[in-house]
């Protein structure tokens, strides 16, 4: 009894750890069972098992036409602000200059600005302009609030760098653009990449900022909202679990690789 | 010559392009706010004339949803800093090689989008999951009692989504803990809760601030938990925002507060930061 009641003493932050890993599980989990659920369009009681979900995850109206804008703007938000934003980085990270502190306060601003806040005054400059909201509008939108992030992301890496290497490079009489692309840039790549995994992942479930600036256009969180009301149809579930599964992959891939990196 | 450029041209391109679709917006956002409507105009059709009382008569007509969003977004912070706290120093000091795989674990949840998992706890908690009627039959809650559209689930669901915010900060500075100062603090004979409010804590900080305002800063302006988890009388502030804008087209007032909303926040926020003496963030 008394080892008993000590293992549980010497456990409990474990045994903490695994009840909170369920509590943020249990969502998930519950989509993921529910694709397979014979619901028809409400999806709203387990009726029973069924693959046909996953056989047809376009059979719901509009909900792979949803997922293809959300992927099309995800794509094109992500290119277009890890560029933008890893550019700021290094300005910052590798140059001294002057309005430094102005420009790293432009950077913490969109960060701290709540997203309907950051959505309806977006909005409302484009409506000055005249611009109809839809897919473009979408496009900046995403852009705007990724470009923090991304330069967050790389300053960090960036930060973390042993300047010797560098000067090693420069030692060797590699000059300085042979030094950034040879060595510089090979390792502040992981860090990029983190960052646009982060932007994609930001801009794909994003829905306050793009609700306001979409329009007509429906995307995935959209479509999931609208269809709250009535019940989401159980092909939402397929794509909300594909997505989960194709990212969990994307990132054991990424440590296998850079695991194997280190050894050789 | 080119030394001083190159800085400028990397910043050029991105910082233009936050200063068009950030600073312009939130100027014009400003102008809009004090406008009114054009006398025998259509609807959705404004004139400046500087009517600062716009200001007073949106927070007065919506205090009572402003005080909600504070309050809700005060209780999830607190609730998701009372949860993630254990969790980041469970994953920093005690997880050995299984480290990075829990901490994948910690965000994992964030690849289903977070309306499909808020809906999710909707159908959990609803009339029609299994957890209220297990606990009506245990007689834990009464037979009208309901979990879903009320304070509590809007709390609860704000929470749950923020949660991976506050722990990721939470877990990066008690991973930089030297465990050693943990050690000499229990051969001065401190005790575990000693240990903690002196050493472990006070080292922490930078995680805690950093953890709080990444989530009471969207926490604040939020309206999708109220949206699906609330019901009228939970309303937040995002909530009235967001009808002013699509369904009243009350573009003045919605800017208003969208302003108020923004300025309370960055007020809030930059006394937190002196307070808990931190500037390492911006």
């Amino acid at each position: 009894m008394r080892t008993i009641s000590r293992w549980f003493q010497r456990n409990l932050i474990r045994i903490y750890a695994v009840l909170a890993f369920t509590y943020l599980f249990i969502p998930v989990a519950y989509t993921f069972a529910f694709s397979f659920n014979d619901g028809g369009k409400s999806n709203l009681i387990w009726k029973g098992f069924t693959l046909s979900n996953w056989q047809n995850p376009c059979g719901a109206p509009e909900v792979c036409t949803a997922l293809g804008n959300s992927l099309k703007i995800g794509f094109l938000a992500t290119t277009i602000a890890t560029i933008l934003g890893t550019m700021i980085a290094f300005a910052i990270g590798r140059h001294k200059f002057r309005g430094r502190s102005a420009t790293n306060l432009l950077i913490f601003l969109p960060m701290a600005t709540p997203e309907i806040v950051l959505g309806a005054s977006l909005l409302s400059l484009f409506l000055v302009f005249k611009i109809n909201p839809g897919f473009w509008p979408t496009v900046i939108a995403h852009v705007m609030f990724c470009i923090s992030f991304v330069v967050v992301t790389v300053k960090a890496r960036i930060a973390s760098l042993d300047p010797r290497l560098e000067q090693a490079a420069m030692d060797l009489y590699a000059n300085e653009r042979e030094t950034f692309r040879r060595v510089t840039l090979p390792l502040v790549a992981p860090g990029i990449a983190g960052a646009a995994l982060l932007a994609f992942s930001l801009s794909f479930d994003d829905f306050i900022i793009t609700n306001f600036n979409s329009g007509t256009m429906v995307t995935f969180p959209k479509f999931v909202y609208v269809s709250a009301t009535r019940g989401i149809p159980p092909q939402a579930n397929v794509i909300g679990s594909s997505m989960f599964i194709l990212a969990i992959t994307i990132v054991a891939l990424g440590q296998f690789v850079g695991r194997k990196r280190k050894v050789s | 010559m080119k030394k001083i450029s190159t800085p400028y041209l990397l910043l050029l391109p991105g910082m233009g392009f936050l200063f068009t679709f950030f600073i312009l917006p939130i100027l014009n956002l400003a102008q809009t706010s004090t406008q009114t409507p054009i006398a025998g105009g259509d609807t959705g059709q404004y004139e400046q004339t500087l009517r600062f009382k716009n200001y007073v008569d949106a927070f007065v007509e919506n205090k009572e949803q402003f005080g909600r969003s504070f309050l809700y977004a005060f209780l999830a912070t607190a609730l998701a800093l009372a949860i993630a706290y254990p969790l980041a120093y469970a994953i920093a000091f005690k997880s050995g090689k299984l480290k990075n795989l829990l901490l994948v674990l910690v965000v994992a949840p964030f690849f289903t989008s977070f309306l499909l998992r808020t809906i999710a706890w909707k159908q959990i908690l609803g009339e029609q999951g299994f957890v209220v009627p297990t606990l009506r039959s245990l007689h834990l809650i009464s037979e009208s009692t309901t979990l879903t559209s009320s304070a509590f689930a809007v709390v609860a669901g704000m929470t749950y989504n923020f949660l991976p915010f506050m722990t990721l900060p939470l877990y990066a500075s008690i991973d930089r803990i030297d465990p050693r100062t943990l050690e000499a603090s229990g051969d001065l004979y401190a005790n575990g809760f000693t240990t903690f409010r002196k050493v472990t804590f006070p080292l922490s900080l930078p995680g805690v601030v950093a953890g709080t305002l990444l989530t009471f800063i969207p926490a604040a302006g939020d309206y999708v938990n109220a949206a699906i988890l609330g019901s009228p009388q939970t309303k937040m502030i995002g909530n009235v925002i967001d009808s002013r804008f699509f369904k009243i087209v009350d573009y003045p007032t919605a800017s208003a507060l969208s302003f108020t909303l923004m300025a309370a926040i960055l007020i809030l926020v930059t006394v937190y930061i002196r307070k808990a003496g931190t500037e390492e963030l911006v």
